[in-house]
């Protein structure tokens, strides 16, 4: 895998997410309050509202369009709603955080 | 013939392989340490109790003179090795003496990070790592003054403990929102705070410390939002970075640490690393129990057994505070393959949560009884199936069967001066009083001898609790609705609470009313918020994490994902010089579309938000302040052209729509704020479908409240007639007050009013003169905090990492 490097944890806020630019659209990158990464596309399942500026609770965030819920880990919708975004392995090494291109390459291809 | 072996540092690592190594291959090595520190090795884990006076130097010595003797090995105290000599296979000391080494050890543990603040190296600032860092301490507490700890974890906690018992004024400064983060959950975070509070210790978190100024010597600190605190001590334990550098100078590979093998060798094969200054698997250690590991696997190799390797392992961490129990051990994170168990006991500050994925333990936080710790440690490492345990897993291992929690714990601890009814000052202690002295059995009878619950209603669930409490089952209260699935509290009892057990965080109402979840939900983590905010302006730091994403950017977000822009325009009046500048902006950002609003003023929307904080510089130039179209709060006051223009005119409208605009800006609500302000009662600005509106007459101001044009529509109610525009405002802003105080987020005011009735509205804020002032005075109060244009800091660099991406990867190669 192609890791990148995409910044410091501390670059999130703790319950929050920000965003990485890419060419196929923007990725969120979400810091729990307990310091879990994680990285999903920037685009709810339900009518594509940015997740990056949800209420984190959990590991999970909340719409802010139409608060469907989605599971960080799984990109799945929780809860009633059904529904699925597509989520971007990262990895963390010390403060460091990765995204891995190659997931992103071959999404283009 | 003996092989010569040296060691640099004397520190906890070395010195326990030098056990291990003289027992496996006693004689194989002459042996030679050179210490930086002029002492012998000691246990540097227990200089806190040396430091709280607790213990003597003598009593933490590990290895004494005589060991060293009794083995035959050269300990230099007092030399430090300044370099490494790799071809010559020599090391030098600052001292000039150079000795040969068959085998290296390179043991040189961490450095303790300084922030590097101006003022970082007066007289006065010291770091926490080693004996002389203690004795200057205790040298500087014997002035009895002033100290300030900056960093909350378990060095500064346990700095500052120890100087508060050596009797100094100690204030901890910590960067994060909780103490102890990278061991603790936020729940378990507060419960430090609270205990460390009660010795007598401050701790201000959020701290960014700017700078230590004093003449010569320190005198105080500063941080960034302007706060002083004296000091003549200043501890810095902001955390420790190995050290590696005396091993990066002779090229030996280092990445954080010095870079080893499982086997504890660098790169070099004769050199071994071990202690805080190795990275083994990608990881530095900084707690003894993994280093003890690295120290039994280093003296295998060098007894000639080249198979012992280091295993990673979690290790548990304790603070060594007396009377705070703690424990930490794993990985604590939420996710979806995760179950968690929490167990909170309010009352007794008693706080666990477990873990679990597969059913098996992966982490733990104990707060307040940590004495399963050991039992859940070992059944995390040996990976037990918790599944025919786990619904009492979390009582520990001694549970037995026994009762459930007590769902009404919370309200059971609270003390009989704790205020359940706020509008009539009614106390616990009187209600149960009453109940039991007067034999009252309903509702309505404690209403009628208590007025508890009798005016807003608001505390009702609280009173039924109590009725529940002390009588029994023969009780049978009306089901409250919970706030979300996170409690079993409604909103009303929620609000009650945080007043009546002055909770002043987030994570201090979880804790102390026993949520259910770690970190709540976006349900009620909003309207936490709102409810601290409201009722504890001076105190409470806004969590912007657990507010929607119009109120933490402070614009509004659209369907596409940008944003709308809508400047204040006081009353609705604008002027030449504020269009062009509106217009400047739109065609600056090339904004898409401009559209007056139905509050009377003008919405740019289309903005991406990126552009926001320019949007915001250029309309803050043209003095424009955020109009709040987001917030829940006061957004616009309409107004019609009044006696100054109108031939109906009775009064100056538009006047006192301004006035209280300009008074009540910035203040948060639970929902949405609308007001109107009409010259006379053609009512061109429709005052009677509004939150709160007003019809001017000749004999005065008509006040209009509770009326609602959205999903609902809902004419006013009338509140009463004032005589004077300054009573005017001052009955709108009590009213609005008294909304604030007891409506449930997300509850407009017309819900309200139906909730607690017209009437007892009416009677608070037109009939009693004393409430009314109160009211107008604590929003007087909270609107000093509020009062700050948001859009002006965010121009001048608050929150810079809302409007910005935090990195742009890929696009170098799409361009190929
Ligand atoms: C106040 C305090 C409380 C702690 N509490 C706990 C606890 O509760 N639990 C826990 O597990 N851990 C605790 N720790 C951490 C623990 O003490 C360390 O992890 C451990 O001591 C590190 O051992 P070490 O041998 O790697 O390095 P150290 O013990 O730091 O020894 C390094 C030695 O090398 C010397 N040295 C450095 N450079 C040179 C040089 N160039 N030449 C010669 N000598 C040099 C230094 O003077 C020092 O004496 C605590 C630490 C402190 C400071
Ligand atoms: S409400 Fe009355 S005073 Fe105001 S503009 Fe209309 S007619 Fe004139
Ligand atoms: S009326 Fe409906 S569509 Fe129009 S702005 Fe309000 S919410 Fe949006």
């Amino acid at each position: 895998m192609n890791w990148i490097s995409i910044g410091t944890i501390s670059d999130i806020p703790r319950r929050g997410a920000r965003c990485v630019a890419t060419p196929q659209g923007k990725i969120a990158v979400f810091r729990t309050a307990d310091d879990e990464v994680f990285a999903i596309e920037d685009h709810c399942p339900h009518k594509g509202g940015p997740l990056s500026q949800g209420i984190v609770h959990g590991a999970a965030v909340t719409c802010p369009l139409h608060n469907w819920v989605i599971s960080l880990e799984t990109g799945k919708a929780l809860g009633a709603d059904e529904g699925a975004v597509r989520t971007i392995p990262v990895k963390r090494e010390g403060e460091r955080l990765f995204i891995a291109l190659e997931a992103l390459a071959s999404r283009a291809a | 013939m003996t092989e010569k072996l040296v060691i640099i540092g004397n520190g906890m690592a070395p010195g326990r392989m030098l056990e291990h190594l003289l027992e496996q291959a006693p004689g194989r090595y002459a042996v030679t340490i050179f210490n930086a520190e002029p002492r012998v090795n000691y246990d540097r884990i227990m200089l806190s109790p040396v430091l709280s006076g607790e213990k003597a130097y003598e009593e933490i010595i590990i290895h004494g003179d005589g060991w060293y003797i009794k083995h035959g090995i050269t300990l230099y105290k007092g030399h430090k090795i300044v370099a490494i000599d790799r071809q010559a296979k020599t090391v030098t000391s600052d001292h000039g003496v150079t000795e040969p080494y068959d085998k290296l050890v390179i043991a040189t543990g961490s450095v303790p990070f300084i922030i590097p603040v101006p003022g970082h190296n007066l007289p006065g600032v010291l770091t926490y790592r080693d004996l002389d860092d203690v004795r200057a301490m205790m040298l500087a507490a014997q002035s009895r003054a002033k100290a300030v700890v900056i960093g909350g974890g378990l060095l500064g906690l346990e700095a500052a403990a120890g100087l508060n018992s050596q009797g100094m004024d100690v204030t901890v400064l910590h960067v994060m929102p909780t103490l102890m983060e990278r061991q603790l959950d936020p729940a378990a975070g507060y419960l430090l705070q609270r205990a460390v509070e009660q010795r007598g210790i401050k701790v201000i978190t959020k701290a960014n410390t700017q700078a230590i100024t004093g003449n010569g010597k320190v005198e105080q600190v500063e941080l960034a939002d302007g706060t002083i605190i004296p000091a003549t001590l200043v501890v810095m334990a902001v955390g420790i970075r190995p050290n590696a550098a005396l091993a990066k100078d002779a090229g030996i590979a280092v990445n954080r640490g010095i870079v080893v093998d499982a086997g504890m060798r660098s790169n070099d094969p004769d050199i071994f690393a071990l202690g805080e200054c190795a990275e083994v698997g990608g990881t530095v250690y900084g707690l003894v129990a993994p280093l003890y590991e690295m120290a039994r696997v280093a003296a295998h190799q060098l007894a000639g057994d080249e198979t012992a390797a280091f295993v990673h392992m979690d290790t548990p961490t304790k603070l060594k505070v007396t009377g705070i129990d703690l424990f930490s051990l794993g990985d604590f994170a939420d996710g979806d393959d995760r179950q968690e168990i929490v167990l909170r006991d309010g009352s007794a500050g008693v706080y666990k949560r477990l873990v679990l994925r597969d059913d098996r333990i992966i982490g733990t936080v104990l707060y307040g009884e940590t004495a399963d710790g050991a039992w859940f440690n070992d059944l995390k490492k040996k990976q037990t199936d918790i599944s025919q345990m786990r619904d009492t897993l979390i009582f520990g291992q001694s549970y037995q069967g026994g009762a459930p929690l007590d769902p009404m714990a919370a309200v059971a601890a609270l003390p009989d001066d704790a205020e359940i009814c706020g509008c009539n000052g009614v106390c616990k202690g009187k209600i149960t009083g009453a109940i039991t002295g007067k034999g009252l059995t309903s509702l309505d009878d404690v209403r009628a001898h208590t007025k508890a619950s009798a005016s807003c209603g608001s505390c009702t669930g609280l009173v039924e609790k109590l009725m529940v409490l002390t009588l029994g089952d023969t009780y049978n209260p009306a089901a409250v609705q919970p706030m979300c699935s996170c409690t079993t509290f409604g909103h009303d009892e929620v609000r009650r609470l945080i007043k009546a057990k002055h909770l002043k965080t987030i994570p201090a109402v979880m804790q102390e009313l026993e949520w259910k979840t770690s970190c709540g939900c976006a349900k009620c983590r909003p309207a936490l918020n709102y409810y601290l905010v409201c009722d504890w302006p001076d105190e409470y730091a806004d969590d912007y994490q657990s507010r929607f994403i119009n109120e933490r950017v402070h614009a509004n977000i659209q369907k596409d994902g940008t944003y709308s822009v809508v400047p204040r325009m006081w009353g609705g009046v604008t002027n030449a010089a504020e269009l062009r500048a509106i217009a400047d902006v739109v065609d600056k950002f090339e904004i898409p579309m401009v559209k007056v609003t139905g509050g009377q003023r003008i919405d740019m929307l289309g903005i991406r938000k990126e552009d926001l904080p320019a949007v915001w510089a250029d309309l803050g130039q043209a003095g424009f302040v955020s109009g709040h179209a987001y917030a829940k709060g006061l957004r616009t006051v309409k107004t019609c052209v009044g006696s100054d223009w109108c031939r109906f005119g009775t009064q100056d409208s538009t006047g006192l729509g301004i006035r209280i605009e300009k008074f009540m800006w910035g203040s948060w609500t639970p929902a949405k704020v609308k007001m109107a302000v009409s010259g006379c009662p053609r009512n061109c600005a429709e005052a009677t479908c509004k939150d709160v509106g007003v019809i001017c007459v000749d004999s005065g101001y008509e006040i209009h409240f509770a009326g609602a044009a959205g999903l609902d529509i809902k004419g006013t109610e009338v509140l009463g007639l004032v005589r004077t525009e300054d009573e005017a405002l001052q009955h709108i802003v009590a009213l609005t007050q008294m909304y604030r105080e007891q409506g449930r987020y997300l509850e407009r005011i017309y819900k309200w009013a139906k909730r607690i009735g017209i009437a007892e509205v009416k009677r608070q804020i037109m009939d009693d003169g004393e409430k009314r002032q109160a009211y107008y005075e604590r929003f007087v109060f909270s609107q000093k905090f509020a009062q700050v244009d948001p859009w002006s800091e965010r121009v001048s660099g608050k929150d810079k990492h809302e409007f910005r991406p935090m990195a742009s990867v890929g696009f170098a190669q799409a361009a190929e």
